[in-house]
């Protein structure tokens, strides 16, 4: 696989594979291609050579990127009520307060994103990529911006998927997710 | 129905993050009304009527570009457009409730527009406020694309005038001729006609225009 920018190219040679219930860890230095490599794998960008097939549907994919993707003038509960709709979530509201519990955001469910810090975002941001119960689950980064109390939170979320749903999360800080992972891929 | 569904949804997000941001609106009715008032002491007395509708058209025209500059602005912030392209819905749901929102903005500054433009220049009458409404919905229909790609790139500014101007030539002539002419009814036909078109070009070439 290869991705072009410009001149640039980055992921060159790429070749993985993996299987449903395993974890791939993907490390690099900046500007290696990580985060290319997610946007691949989720369908917002497609590679300049070779192929990439991802055995998921659209709605059953799970995607954590550097940005929050969701709308700073509304509520984090409007948010999550919007893709709720979009992503045909059954028992929406039901889901959307447990993962509001889950992450410690339910007391602040009616402010607007804008309000919001850094690592409340961020949980948002995996509420959001949880929210239809994906299959598919890829995370650029998702230790940061988080908190202790958060990293703690997103540690058990992680222990709880592994093996039951495929996930591919990139990081600078392998240790963290190590022992979950089934394969590793280090970019250069 | 899920369609109409989620283009409800995306429509009322729309309109709710309008509401509370004020980005748009207020700045959409500053600028027409400033611009007719601007217009009615740039006229001289002397000329007729026929000149003014010509104006009217710049100030829609340009007011509508406005609106459409700032239309996808809260999908680039946070990169949500992305979480939007991501779900499982049809991506021209998106498109359609961008469409309905920016003309839900358009409308609202022809409420005062078209009441000020009366009271400055000359009187519509039906034929000509079907025209500005069947114009309305064209630029919207064909705008929201364009801002879509232009709001994609760097110089979105700069883009987004280049990419509406030449296709709103149709719409002002359609629009000027329902106003001034005696058969104002084939210009009302020939704008149906052409939002009819842009809009089926414009809801199957979304999903191209978003993706890579």
């Amino acid at each position: 696989m290869e991705k072009r920018f410009g001149l640039r190219r980055v992921l060159l040679g790429v070749s993985f594979e993996l299987g449903r219930g395993e974890t791939l860890v993907v490390t690099g230095a900046n500007g290696s291609g990580k985060t290319t490599l997610l946007r691949l794998l989720v369908g917002l960008a497609a590679p300049s050579r070779g192929t990439l097939e991802v055995d998921a549907d659209r709605g059953r994919i799970g995607f954590l990127s550097h940005e929050p993707l969701v709308y700073r003038e509304l509520t984090a509960l409007e948010n999550l009520d919007l893709f709720g709709r979009l992503y045909r979530v059954p028992e929406r509201r039901e889901r959307i307060g447990m993962l509001f519990e889950r992450f410690g955001l339910w007391e602040a469910r009616h402010e607007r994103v804008h309000a919001y810090s850094q690592g409340m975002s961020q949980r948002l941001a995996l509420c959001r990529a949880l929210l239809h119960d994906p299959e598919l689950l890829v995370l650029d980064e998702p230790f940061a911006a988080l908190d202790e109390a958060g990293s703690a939170l997103l540690d058990a979320e992680l222990a709880a998927l592994v093996g039951t749903r495929t996930l591919v999360v990139s990081t600078h800080d392998p240790a963290r997710i190590e022992r979950h992972a089934t394969s590793r891929l280090a970019l250069t | 129905m899920t369609y109409v569904a989620d283009v409800t949804a995306l429509a009322r997000k729309d309109l709710k993050v309008e509401l509370r941001a004020r980005d748009t609106l207020p700045a959409m009715l500053l600028f027409v009304l400033s611009t007719l008032v601007v217009f009615r002491f740039a006229l001289p007395n002397d000329s007729g009527g026929d000149a003014a509708y010509g104006l009217l058209w710049v100030a829609i025209v340009f007011t509508a570009l406005l609106g459409l500059a700032r239309a996808w602005v809260p999908e680039h912030e946070h990169g949500v457009l992305d979480g939007l392209v991501l779900a499982p819905c049809d991506r021209s749901a998106i498109w359609f409730a961008k469409t309905l929102a920016t003309l839900a903005f358009l409308l609202a500054a022809q409420v005062v527009a078209l009441p000020a433009f009366a009271l400055f220049f000359a009187p519509l009458d039906a034929t000509a406020v079907a025209g500005v409404l069947l114009a309305d919905i064209g630029i919207c229909v064909v705008g929201s694309l364009l801002a879509a790609m232009a709001a994609a790139g760097r110089a979105r500014e700069l883009l987004l005038p280049l990419l509406v101007l030449p296709l709103s030539i149709p719409l002002v002539v359609g629009g000027v001729g329902s106003a001034i002419s005696p058969d104002g009814g084939r210009f009302l036909l020939f704008l149906v006609l052409y939002d009819a078109v842009f809009a089926v070009l414009s809801w199957a070439s979304f999903e191209y225009v978003i993706t890579e």
